[in-house]
């Protein structure tokens, strides 16, 4: 589905967070929002998810202006958000419909890609954050939404099962095309799966720059390529060179 | 010969393990809950019967804890120590249901809509503040000393904390979890029974157990004011034919019959909130 955002603005008691904010994806586009915290990335997120409706400008989901939320569209939060009084799988069925064995098998498959399989019947306190937070993944995934809304889902996660699951969210795409927006810091993070990188910058934030991102998939982390599109990035945070040190 | 060690560290592994589960088992005897937690009373018991058959308490004020028993076991062999207990208990049971069916019908209209909470809350609030017992005289004036004098008397008492402990838990629901229901489309009806239900599930139980209590004070309160059956109506007969056993009597039953029902109470809590993160000492 296609994504289109006309000069949004939201502003919380007279402060403004994000202000003329337009970009447009088009189907199956991985877009990815990049800057520092409190740009009002999340804030973004959930306008674009339809959660929060008291922004200005306009949204287009498909066409479709209605800052309703639209139940295609999938959200992983900065927080896991499982609810406590349902065990794993249950968490994961939560928004499948259907029935009741096709939902277990489907959320038993995406348990075992995020790793936990076997968990299956534990609850949300006898999981670690990392796990929790791989669940919150499976359950967003689990429903194939034709759009994805990521807001930081791996950071809380140690290098390894973030570079497994960033894959397994590039297996999902691969599959369902789904048109996706993650909100990251992670510069690397950003070059190796996005087609677009919009990097956000100052308070309100608003649109500094924005780099392609050509390279093929599946691209190698840390090669020639991405090199030079990261140090490209950093100049144009201002980060990458020595006198910020000093200064 | 390798064999043979092996079977020798087998048998020595085997005696430790044994060893180690005798001492286990006779730290365990003296820690057992039950054990240290009935220490105290069984001495203070024993003193008191002691110091009673000494005749240092006068028997016209405190008893013997054997005369007391014994008053509760003629009552059983009368047969009447049941009806006493089996109208009490009906009592608070029936004030029970009728106080928590209306406090669930307030609490969750007052959770859930705004308009609801401006109507009713500040009214609530406002009769909360009058002491409940205050009530008794007038509910007897208008509907007598039958029982539903009494059974509204008690619900009046299980009402507050259930009604209370509703309305914050509804109200204290994360907004987060709320989110994630209708990320995924829930309308209010869904919303309300896949979330907020089971999230205030933990608060509503809390008011269920301070709602019981208080019902078990009320029947007291109520009992005292005019019965001719239940543990309450034994205590004023046990101050009128000067007979402390059978108050005393009546105190111990009432104290055996609400732990019971607090026990149910927290058995079913247990059970349904086993999903709780909490602290295990
Ligand atoms: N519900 C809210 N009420 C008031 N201010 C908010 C709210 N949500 C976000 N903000 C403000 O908006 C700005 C952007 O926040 P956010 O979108 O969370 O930043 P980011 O996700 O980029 O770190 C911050 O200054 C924050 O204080
Ligand atoms: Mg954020």
């Amino acid at each position: 589905m296609s994504l289109k955002l006309k000069n949004v603005s939201r502003t919380f008691d007279g402060i403004t967070a994000v202000k003329n904010f337009s970009i447009s994806a088009e189907p199956g586009e991985i877009i990815g929002l990049l800057g520092t915290s409190g740009c009002g990335k999340s804030t973004l997120l959930r306008a674009i998810s339809g959660l929060d409706n008291d922004y200005d400008g306009e949204i287009s989901i498909n066409g479709n202006t209605s800052k309703e939320v639209d139940d295609r569209t999938g959200f992983i939060f900065q927080e896991p958000r499982l609810l406590p009084w349902l065990p794993v799988l249950e968490n994961v069925t939560f928004g499948l419909k259907g029935n009741k064995e096709t939902k277990v098998q489907r959320a038993k498959e995406f348990l075992e890609n995020v790793g936990l399989s076997g968990k299956e019947q534990l609850y949300p306190r006898q999981l670690s954050g990392g796990m929790a937070q791989r669940v919150a993944i499976a359950r967003a995934l689990v429903t194939s939404p034709e759009i994805l809304l990521l807001d930081e889902p791996f950071s809380a996660l140690d290098a390894f099962t973030k570079m497994q699951l960033q894959d397994l969210l590039l297996d999902v795409w691969h599959t369902y095309k789904s048109t996706v927006v993650l909100v990251t810091h992670d510069i690397d993070e950003a070059l190796y799966l996005c087609d677009r990188i919009v990097v956000l910058r100052g308070q309100p934030g608003q649109i500094d720059t924005e780099f392609v991102i050509k390279e093929e998939r599946p691209r190698q982390r840390g090669g020639q390529k991405l090199a030079e599109y990261k140090s490209e990035i950093l100049d144009r945070l201002d980060l990458n060179n020595t006198h910020s040190y000093t200064s | 010969m390798a064999k043979n060690q092996g079977e020798l560290t087998s048998v020595l592994v085997g005696r430790n393990a044994m060893r180690k589960k005798k001492a286990k088992f006779k730290s365990y005897i003296f820690t057992h809950p039950v054990i240290l937690g009935s220490l105290l009373p069984v001495v203070l018991l024993s003193l008191w019967e002691i110091l009673s058959r000494m005749e240092v308490f006068p028997s016209y004020q405190l008893p013997a804890p054997t005369v007391i028993l014994q008053t509760i076991i003629e009552m059983g062999q009368e047969g009447t120590l049941v009806t006493h207990i089996g109208i009490t208990t009906y009592r608070v049971f029936a004030g029970f249901i009728l106080g928590t069916v209306v406090a669930v019908v307030l609490g969750s209209l007052v959770g859930f809509y705004k308009n609801a909470e401006k109507l009713f809350d500040p009214m609530i609030q406002a009769f909360r503040s009058i002491p409940s017992l205050a009530w008794v005289p007038l509910f007897i004036l208008w509907m007598g000393i039958g029982e539903s004098s009494k059974i509204t008397m008690i619900a009046v008492g299980v009402f507050f904390p259930v009604y209370l402990n509703i309305v914050s838990g509804i109200l204290g629901v994360d907004r987060k979890l709320i989110e994630v229901g209708k990320m995924y489309g829930l309308n209010t009806i869904q919303l309300i029974i896949r979330i907020i239900l089971p999230a205030s599930l933990p608060s509503f139980l809390v008011g269920l157990r301070s709602g019981l209590g208080l019902g078990w004070m009320f029947v007291v309160a109520a009992e005292l004011m005019g019965a001719s059956q239940g543990l309450g109506y034994l205590l004023v007969l046990g101050q009128n034919t000067l007979s402390p056993e059978t108050i005393i009597a009546s105190i111990i039953l009432f104290a055996i019959i609400g732990k019971i029902s607090d026990w149910v109470l927290k058995k079913i809590e247990i059970r349904s909130l086993h999903w709780q993160d909490r602290l295990v000492k």
